[in-house]
């Protein structure tokens, strides 16, 4: 199948739906599919091969951040070219009420047009504004995508209808095999963390309290923790003679992220909750560390209720602390929770996401009609 | 020099107007054919699960009472007029819950020849039931809210097509297949 992906946010700034553009196209190639993807970036960019500059990103605040998006006459006209061009059987377009390369290519082409809706958003006074130019957009959508639940309510809240929903793949080729870091390596006693330090949602203040609990029974205790963040707000938290027990990475390569999984005993999920899915739980299990996790429900989901990796209640430091202190002591219980993860990851690896998502192109295409310019809406 | 600025005026009006209406018969002549497209693809979906459904029961690999049930379901969806189709399908959804949310229905499906094969048939033609409705559905709201407008109701935009009905049936997946 020929598909065209149409990426709004900058090539060049990594992010999430950067990511899952690309390890899709990279899914839908390695499956046979001839894929091309249309996204922001300057034309001298160091590109992959499968994608097209559509011109350089300007940073816009939307939607309650700044993001890097590209529009103007310019876009318009290369995404234009880009349709007439690519003889596409699909056009997949993700995040389509995002002002950028999506709203574009809805403009620019007709027939079969997929959309994947990425984020959640509170009905703003913007998208009111703007809805009566964006349903005329979405009228052109044949099949709606949604990532999470938390997408989906949204969509459907503000728009009606409804959508399927495909989650978010890992790569576990990617994290299933890496080094330990360096000086690191499971010991019996690395505990090991991995998202934003100043996002409470995340939990790390939960671990670093149940942190103080166990490190006192247990004199070789260490934290490892990665991603980005204040040291400040690690270190204020627990008592000075422990601070050298505990490393912050700051924010890692992907390839050092697949190392740092590989590099401890228990790792650890305390999410207080709004995860749709637990991108960072899956990686961990498709490096077949063991998991400690919060039982919300996304995590109890993605965990298996409990068999592919242990669960604590919700924001229950002292529970933490003595779910991290029993897997500690007890490695057979972490080489099964280990081969389980590495068994249950498999469901949201890539090539099982790719192929719900070739399903849905199969669903909205018939043969010999293809997408082809939308001469209406030409200058 | 009065009547010419009228003449204009009422000329503009009405040049506009028509472009309008035509702008609007337009949009929903494309709906009209993104909800014809979706209702094949529906049917399809549909047609191919009943026969999966079918092969499976004759394979002789389920046991005989089981084929039975889920041949006759899946005969009863194909056949069923349009009246009692949406019951039908749902029938069939859940005769294949039952049927397939069998203790070790998946293995031992793959130990027999050509079982697994079966069994991803299977799996792939009830996410497209499931996709291709959602799909349909969306595009019949669609075309309701627009054929209800004021304007294409006064002006008939619509011409001779029928308002658009949901299809409302119990699609669940069986739990061994659930993609969600």
């Amino acid at each position: 199948m020929r598909v065209g992906l149409v990426c709004p946010y900058s090539w060049d700034m990594p992010g999430g739906v950067m990511a899952h553009i690309r390890d899709l196209a990279e899914a839908l190639i390695a499956d046979g599919h001839q894929v091309s993807v249309i996204a922001p970036a300057s034309d001298d960019a160091d590109l992959p091969p499968y994608v097209t500059p559509a011109g350089r990103a300007v940073p816009v605040p939307y939607n309650g951040s700044v993001a890097r998006m590209s529009f103007g006459f310019i876009s318009a006209a290369r995404v234009r070219r880009w349709v007439r061009d690519g003889g596409f059987d699909v056009l997949h377009i993700h995040e389509p009420l995002v002002p950028s390369l999506g709203v574009l290519a809805c403009w620019a082409a007709k027939g079969p047009i997929v959309a994947t809706f990425h984020a959640s958003w509170t009905r703003s006074r913007a998208i009111a504004v703007a809805e009566p130019m964006l349903r005329s957009a979405l009228e052109k959508i044949s099949g709606r995508i949604a990532v999470s639940d938390a997408a989906r309510k949204s969509l459907v809240e503000q728009f009606g209808g409804d959508t399927v929903l495909i989650p978010n793949g890992v790569t576990v080729s990617r994290y299933a095999e890496a080094e330990p870091l360096p000086g690191w390596g499971p010991d019996g006693d690395t505990l090991g963390f991995l998202g934003r330090m100043d996002e409470p949602r995340k939990g790390l203040p939960i671990l670093l309290d149940a942190f103080v609990l166990l490190a006192e029974r247990r004199p070789g205790l260490k934290l490892l923790i990665a991603g980005p963040g204040d040291a400040g707000d690690v270190y204020d938290r627990v008592p000075a003679a422990l601070h050298r027990r505990i490393t912050l990475l700051g924010m890692v390569s992907e390839e050092d992220k697949a190392r740092a999984y590989h590099s401890v005993d228990v790792f650890c999920a305390p999410n207080t909750g709004g995860e749709s899915f637990g991108i960072v739980l899956a990686e961990a299990m498709a490096a077949g560390a063991p998991v400690l996790a919060s039982d919300i429900p996304a995590f109890r989901k993605v965990l298996g209720e409990g068999q592919a990796g242990a669960l604590f209640p919700n924001g229950d430091a002292r529970a933490l602390a003595e779910e991290a202190g029993r897997l500690l002591e007890d490695p057979d219980r972490r080489t099964v929770l280990s081969e389980e993860a590495r068994r249950a990851v498999r469901k949201y690896d890539w090539s099982t996401v790719a192929r719900d998502v070739v399903r849905v192109y199969e669903t909205v295409t018939s043969p010999g009609a293809g997408v082809v310019e939308d001469r209406a809406s030409a200058p | 020099m009065t009547t010419i600025v009228i003449v204009l005026v009422v000329g503009v009006v009405l040049v506009l107007t028509a472009v309008y209406i035509s702008w609007r018969a337009g949009r929903l002549d494309r709906l009209h054919i993104r909800l014809e497209l979706a209702r094949e693809a529906l049917d399809g979906a549909l047609v191919r699960r009943a026969a999966i459904c079918l092969e499976l029961a004759a394979s002789r690999i389920l046991d005989p009472a089981t084929s039975l049930v889920l041949a006759s379901a899946a005969h009863e969806a194909r056949t069923a007029g349009v009246e009692e189709r949406e019951h039908a399908e749902s029938d069939l959804s859940r005769t294949l819950r039952a049927a397939v949310d069998q203790e070790r229905f998946r293995e031992k499906l793959a130990e027999r020849p050509g079982g697994a094969e079966l069994f991803a048939e299977l799996e792939e033609a009830v996410a497209k039931v499931v996709y291709s409705r959602r799909f349909y559905n969306n595009a019949a709201g669609v075309t309701r809210t627009a054929q209800r407008r004021f304007l294409a109701r006064t002006l008939r935009l619509a011409g001779y097509t029928e308002y658009p009905g949901f299809f409302e049936i119990d699609d669940d997946p069986p739990r061994a297949m659930a993609a969600e």
